[in-house]
């Protein structure tokens, strides 16, 4: 037996590793549901904590934070040990991260159906949720950087500064946004109004995307490319160039969700600005990622893992080139409001940030679980197209029906008078709302198998303690 | 010393607060500045906090999640005007806590729907929208007519928000639980919509 120095904390990993899995089965679920309600709206059946609007936030909840969020917990803490050579800061604080965000979840599976909401869009849970949150992610800075400060390892490895910067950001984010005075135990009104509410509320907003959904699955790109690939990084410098850049533009952008509003026309246009330039440093990382295969492209022929990999490297780079043309004054006036921004949402959503992670825990899991392989290599390819397939019927379905929207809300005619009725919109757009949701059922399939898939590697696996290597000498 | 990104890779703690810099720039720049232009924090003639009959609405109207279909916001062009109505300002929004501007329209947007319908049309709306509207998708509220408006934490509810800004005469909050007296939360949600965007026409008037 050797002791807790010498050996990696691949508990909480594992903990994290497998609720990843069963928490994108439940978030993909709602999302199937709230999919097929708008299809269908008898679906509602009249049911208050059924209706689209509280099941709606309970989706991209239930999405970004509990699927993303373990998804991060888990990569963060395997590579934060791996590429320190140094076993996790504090066993207990990491414990305490999983049941904290557990219960943080499952307090927002309950609340939110119950209509208990802030009603702010991606921060709608209440205030004593919100200081949980706080507990939690302080304790993951804690646990995060005190493994870093114990490293073997001199420097600092690429992944490791996107999860810190997405740590770093998202506590200042989540802080300044969720900033409210409470009326009772389960309602609070929040500290701004107005204009000032829109701008702040969309800083986090859009920087939830930057950090949450990207520096940190950025992190998780640098660590299992790199490895499953087995190359190394393609360009150091690029790393450095990209990585502030991404970090400094990212947090000027979120005015471009608020293009022709009350908001102030000055802060319109920095965001769209910066916008246009975030496409570099974006493009930047997916230039590192997908250049690190370089002299093995043949390995994308018969490794399903490095397709998920790879492939969702390739949606990043097609969502971080449609967001900042989205965010042109001219463009966003047609896009703005309409389900062309739902389909560009859920090609960096299912696309990048799904597929990297999928890709990571079917990276993660063999190894976590004392196993060569999943149970079944053959499975991870099924899941691979499928999810493919799926994702680019939910995308091709939105932009279809939200530049049909756009056009006929500002259709007029020859006198001057509205050519349509905003309801002969919906009616259009019925078609397209039933092949996003064929695309949604596929997606979820997919993860189905995943969840298939994992369930028979760790039942034939075993947990392990994983003896920490000494450094190679430099 | 030759000044290298190796330095801050060796370097967490300068590493950290790098981060802590570079990321606090464009909040700082975008955000603060508000706070100090009258065009935004100023409201416009006419507009008066809600009443709690309407607070009771609008914190409904959050409830159930509204914003997630519905925006709040005309933007300034020649068809959302005529759709819709005078395209919204700042100054309409500095009770608003928090901003219900809303990110997409899947129904139709509600900032000035305040007297464009009448009581009795939102009613059968509310509960049976396929009733008025054959192709919505919007889901039902019948059970809503069937609840009475929550009056224990009005009083809480207006104080709150006059901490954070609002300027509710003691009276108005002292009088808050009479006025929720006997009315249902469908009573409230109507109340609410029907005062939305209704300021700018006061002032016209």
């Amino acid at each position: 037996m050797q002791s807790n120095e010498e050996t990696y904390n691949y508990g909480v990993v594992r903990q994290f590793a497998i609720m990843t899995v069963v928490w994108g089965v439940v978030g993909m679920l709602v999302g199937v549901i709230i999919a097929a309600q708008l299809l269908w709206p008898e679906l509602n059946f009249d049911i208050a904590w059924l209706s689209y609007g509280r099941l709606r936030p309970l989706h991209t909840n239930a999405v970004i934070f509990a699927f993303g969020g373990c998804a991060l917990f888990a990569t963060s803490y395997y590579v934060v040990q791996r590429t320190s050579h140094a076993r996790l800061f504090s066993d207990a604080l990491a414990a305490f991260t999983f049941w904290g965000w557990q219960t943080v979840i499952v307090l927002a599976a309950i609340t939110l159906p119950l209509g208990i909401t802030s009603g702010k869009e991606y921060a709608e849970l209440e205030w004593p949720i919100d200081i949980l949150i706080t507990l939690v992610w302080v304790a993951y800075a804690v646990v995060f950087f005190g493994t870093l400060y114990n490293r073997k390892i001199p420097h600092i490895y690429v992944a490791n500064w996107f999860f810190g910067a997405f740590i770093l950001t998202v506590a200042l984010l989540h802080l300044v946004n969720s900033a409210a005075v409470p009326a009772t135990f389960w309602k609070s009104y929040s500290a701004y109004a107005g204009a000032q509410d829109a701008m702040i509320q969309w800083w986090y907003g859009h920087n939830a995307v930057g950090f949450f959904l990207t520096a940190g699955f950025l992190g998780i790109m640098y660590y299992f490319i790199p490895k499953q690939a087995n190359r190394p990084v393609y360009s150091y410098r690029l790393s450095v160039v990209h990585f502030w850049a991404l970090v400094f533009t990212y947090m000027w952008a979120g005015p471009h969700h608020l293009h022709y509003t009350a908001l102030p026309d000055w802060a319109q246009s920095l965001g769209m600005v910066f916008s246009l330039i975030l496409l570099a440093p974006s493009w930047g990382g997916m230039i590192n990622g997908i250049m690190t295969l370089s002299g093995a492209w043949h390995k994308l022929r018969d490794d399903p893992i490095l397709k998920f990999l790879i492939v969702s490297l390739s949606f990043y780079g097609m969502s971080t080139f449609e967001g900042p043309m989205m965010s042109i004054k001219t463009v966003n006036a047609l896009s703005h409001y309409t389900d062309w921004t739902v389909g560009h949402v859920h090609s960096g959503a299912l696309g990048w940030v799904g597929l990297v992670s999928i890709g990571a825990i079917y990276f993660l899991i063999p190894k976590l679980f004392g196993r060569a392989e999943m149970w079944s290599v053959r499975l991870i390819n099924t899941h691979f197209w499928i999810a493919t397939v799926g994702i680019v019927l939910y995308i091709a379905a939105m932009w279809i029906a939200g530049v049909m929207q756009g056009l006929m809300w500002r259709a007029v005619g020859a006198d001057g008078t509205l050519t349509y009725t905003f309801v002969e919109s919906v009616k259009a757009t019925y078609p397209f709302y039933a092949i996003r949701l064929l695309g949604g059922v596929l997606y979820f399939s997919g993860m189905l198998l995943m969840a298939y898939n994992v369930y028979k590697t760790v039942l034939d696996g075993k947990t392990f303690e994983a003896a920490i290597p000494a450094p190679a000498q430099a | 010393m030759k000044l290298t990104h190796d330095l801050i890779e060796r370097n967490q703690a300068l590493m950290i607060v790098l981060l802590i810099l570079v990321v606090a720039v464009g909040g700082l720049v975008e955000i603060v500045p508000l706070s100090f232009m009258k065009s935004v924090t100023e409201p416009v003639a006419g507009l008066k906090p809600y009443s709690a009959l309407q607070l009771t609405g609008r914190d409904i109207y959050l409830r159930e999640g509204c914003y997630n279909c519905h925006s709040q916001m005309i933007r300034p062009f020649r068809a959302e005007v005529e759709r819709y109505g005078h395209y919204s300002t700042a100054g309409e929004f500095v009770y608003d806590y928090p901003f219900q501007w809303g990110s997409k329209r899947t129904g139709p947007d509600l900032h000035r729907v305040g007297g464009r319908y009448s009581d009795e049309w939102h009613r059968i709306h509310l509960a049976d929208p396929r009733a008025l509207v054959p192709e919505s998708n919007m889901p039902g509220y019948p059970w809503m007519a069937r609840v009475p408006a929550n009056a224990a934490d009005i009083e809480a509810k207006m104080r709150a928000l006059r901490l954070v800004g609002v300027p509710y005469p003691e009276e108005q909050i002292k009088g808050a639980k009479l006025e929720l007296q006997g009315k249902s939360e469908m009573d409230a949600l109507i109340s609410y919509l029907q005062v939305l965007g209704t300021a700018l026409k006061s002032k016209a008037n």
